[in-house]
């Protein structure tokens, strides 16, 4: 009796075996490390959190036997607060790869910690270039921009219209020091000058007295080498103490839809701006946003929510090829398959973690201009991929041999 | 060109005038906490976050109600005014008997609770509110070019502040006040209702608060944060002033805000931490403040 039971066991075990495919399900488990209290909640939050679980659903993750799960948490733009959590989703909470980060300084913290414990980061919300540069990590994925695309694309835009000489306002930390030194390097490049700059306390919302140093600076160019609220802040202000109107030129070198919306079309209008996404580009972003907009109460996407949701779609493209979540293959995976999402197009992952794909030049419209909620930008210019970011050459990464 | 400590004249003039209109802020927000720590001994840290409602306040009654920025100078200051008295006769007239430091625990937790709930709703990138027309055009001040509307700022700040300092030290009101929190037993035995005396006050430092909130709505744009970003400013400020002195918080809000202005040209980085040195420096020397009478 027993051993005919025994039997049947076997026999159904065999069965159900076979049914099976060959290999086992993949758990994995997807960390949110955003802002989700201080200056840089409107461009990630909560919404990354949901674009990336859009972009689990869009894969079909769960039909393909990849089981993933979301953990969130607010680094609240502290290094020591990022590097912990980071620390702690690695150690105990068995997370695998931790997406977003803005602010370059717990960036590059989480960059450490993550290659100290070989999982895998990466990054979205974050400018500096020195993350895949000086600082770049196998570990290391940087998908939507960085201040040298920035500066790059930005800065000689406005070279090229006859701004020669530029005078800075910077936000004292690794951000904004990174989009200074990548600016300068374009603007002494096209044979302009850097007349002065001024470091700010990060964050501030008082920039009369830096614009006014720069208005007495007397150089055509004020640099805001700043992001998100500095930004509206000092936008709106230099349009308060006329600086405009004084014959000096204003260049947001890192401007967020969230930020255009905040400043109105009326003090915007006219800003050149570079973005590696914008929801009017084409069918595609327009209907990804579509379904964005439904879970995130109506709100436009930012460059950076959006990289989050390609970043999370290569890297479950990766898992799903190799059935398998080992840091090292998925990397290597990753690297060898060219990226493409409806959102940024086609690119390619480099051996410094950086990842190539289309930049481009915006204007924000007039107020005439606009027809409709979140119309803001008309295209000026494409950056194509292979130009748009630094060279690996001019890396400093020591990965790149 | 003249020079003062290496640094031209015009930009020295220019930095100070800046420095003076974030003075009046700091003043105008001291003020209101002295009033209320004076007179109710309560540390209120839900100031910056009442400030923020009233700029809130303001973009409210403009977006939904078309009530234009004179109306809401005017009803804004009442309605977060009011929603003091709530505050103060639902949860803080409990805890009058305890130890103050309860009323900070309270206080500090409505300020993150009202925090959360407008970040909540409204995000951090900021709403835009315009200036009211007549001070568009800006004032060609010869050293620099100041806009007409933050002249205005330092002009109300200013009479709001005196006024408030003469209604009482100088009437019988604030005779009245002062005798109340001396001595609420024997003031309440000449026939004064005491409790609502004191409610009235908190409910006037709220609208301080609130005051300076619509004030400021035009200059930074109107954001869930800019309560936090400046009470940890304006706590120093009164700790300087001496706590609970008025005409201290007053004088103390536009000096530092003046020193502020400063260091923004010598040293920039330091802006933010400049008036913290300043309060250690203060406390070293005199403990109670530079108008605080001893304990």
């Amino acid at each position: 009796m027993l051993k005919r039971v025994l039997m049947c066991a076997t026999a159904a075990a065999a069965l159900l075996g076979a049914s099976l495919p060959a290999y086992a399900d993949v758990s994995v488990k997807i960390g949110v490390l955003n802002d989700r209290s201080g200056p840089y909640l409107d461009i990630s939050g909560e919404p990354s959190v949901n674009a990336a679980k859009m972009a689990v659903e869009d894969f079909g993750a769960e039909a393909k036997g990849i089981h993933v799960s979301f953990v969130a948490a607010d680094h609240q733009n502290k290094p020591d607060t990022g590097s912990n959590v980071a620390r702690q989703w690695f150690d105990q909470d068995g997370v695998d790869v931790i997406v977003d980060v803005p602010n370059s300084g717990v960036a590059l913290a989480v960059a450490k910690v993550t290659r100290e414990k070989n999982k895998i980061f990466m990054d979205s919300g974050a400018g500096t270039s020195v993350l895949t540069g000086e600082q770049c990590s196998p570990n290391t994925v940087h998908w939507t921009y960085d201040t040298y695309a920035l500066a790059k694309s930005t800065a000689t835009s406005i070279l090229k219209e006859g701004g020669k000489s530029w005078y800075f306002l910077t936000a004292d930390y690794a951000f904004g020091h990174a989009l200074q030194a990548d600016a300068t390097r374009f603007v002494k490049q096209a044979g302009g000058t850097v007349v002065g700059s001024v470091d700010t306390p990060f964050p501030s919302s008082d920039f009369s007295s830096f614009l006014l140093q720069g208005q007495g600076s007397g150089a055509q160019v004020i640099g805001l080498a700043n992001a998100g609220s500095d930004t509206v802040n000092s936008i709106k202000q230099a349009a308060e103490f006329g600086v405009v109107q004084g014959g000096q030129r204003l260049a947001g070198l890192l401007v967020f839809i969230t930020d255009v919306h905040a400043l109105g079309l009326q003090v915007a209008q006219g800003l050149n701006l570079t973005t590696a996404f914008y929801w009017d580009h084409d069918d595609g972003t327009r209907a990804w946003t579509k379904r964005y907009e439904a879970v995130n109460d109506g709100k436009v996407p930012t460059m950076d929510q959006a990289g989050v949701y390609a970043s999370v779609l290569h890297y479950l493209k990766a898992v799903d090829a190799l059935h398998g979540k080992d840091t090292a293959a998925v990397m290597a995976k990753m690297r060898e398959m060219p990226t493409d999402d409806p959102l940024f197009g086609h690119g390619r992952l480099r051996i410094d973690g950086r990842v190539t794909h289309d930049m481009y030049l915006y204007q924000v419209k007039t107020p005439a201009e606009s027809k409709g909620k979140y119309d803001y930008y008309k295209l000026l210019d494409t950056i194509p991929a292979e130009q748009a970011f630094r060279p690996l050459a001019d890396d400093n990464c020591p990965l790149v041999k | 060109m003249h020079t003062f400590l290496g640094i031209p004249t015009q930009v020295l003039f220019g930095q100070l005038t800046l420095g003076l209109i974030n003075g009046a802020f700091y003043a105008l927000l001291s003020l209101g906490l002295a009033v209320i720590f004076g007179l109710l001994n309560i540390v209120n840290f839900s100031h910056g976050a009442l400030y923020m409602m009233g700029a809130f306040a303001g973009y409210i009654l403009l977006q939904v109600f078309g009530v234009n920025y004179w109306g809401a100078l005017v009803l804004a200051p009442l309605i977060v005014g009011a929603f003091g008295i709530v505050i103060e006769r639902t949860m803080m007239a409990r805890l009058y008997r305890l130890d103050p430091i309860y009323g900070l625990l309270l206080t500090f937790g409505l300020a993150l609770i009202i925090q959360g709930l407008f970040r909540n709703s409204y995000g951090v990138s900021g709403l835009p509110y315009a200036a009211p027309p007549i001070f568009r055009a800006p004032l060609q001040l010869g050293f620099m070019v100041l806009p007409a509307y933050r002249a205005w700022v330092i002009v109300a700040s200013l009479v709001v502040c005196l006024a408030t300092w003469f209604t009482i030290e100088k009437t019988s009101l604030g005779a009245t006040l002062r005798a109340a929190t001396e001595n609420p037993v024997m003031v309440s035995a000449f026939g004064i209702n005491v409790p609502r005396l004191v409610t009235l006050t908190y409910g006037f430092g709220v609208a301080l608060a609130a005051l300076a909130g619509v004030l400021a709505a035009p200059i930074y744009s109107v954001n869930p944060n800019m309560g936090a970003d400046i009470i940890i400013v304006v706590f120093a400020v009164v700790v300087i002033g001496g706590m609970g002195s008025i005409l201290g918080s007053v004088i103390t809000g536009f000096a530092l805000g003046l020193c502020e202005g400063l260091t923004k040209v010598v040293y920039p980085q330091a802006s933010s931490t400049v008036i913290f040195v300043i309060m250690i420096a203060v406390l070293m020397v005199k403990p109670n403040g530079l108008f605080g009478r001893a304990a």
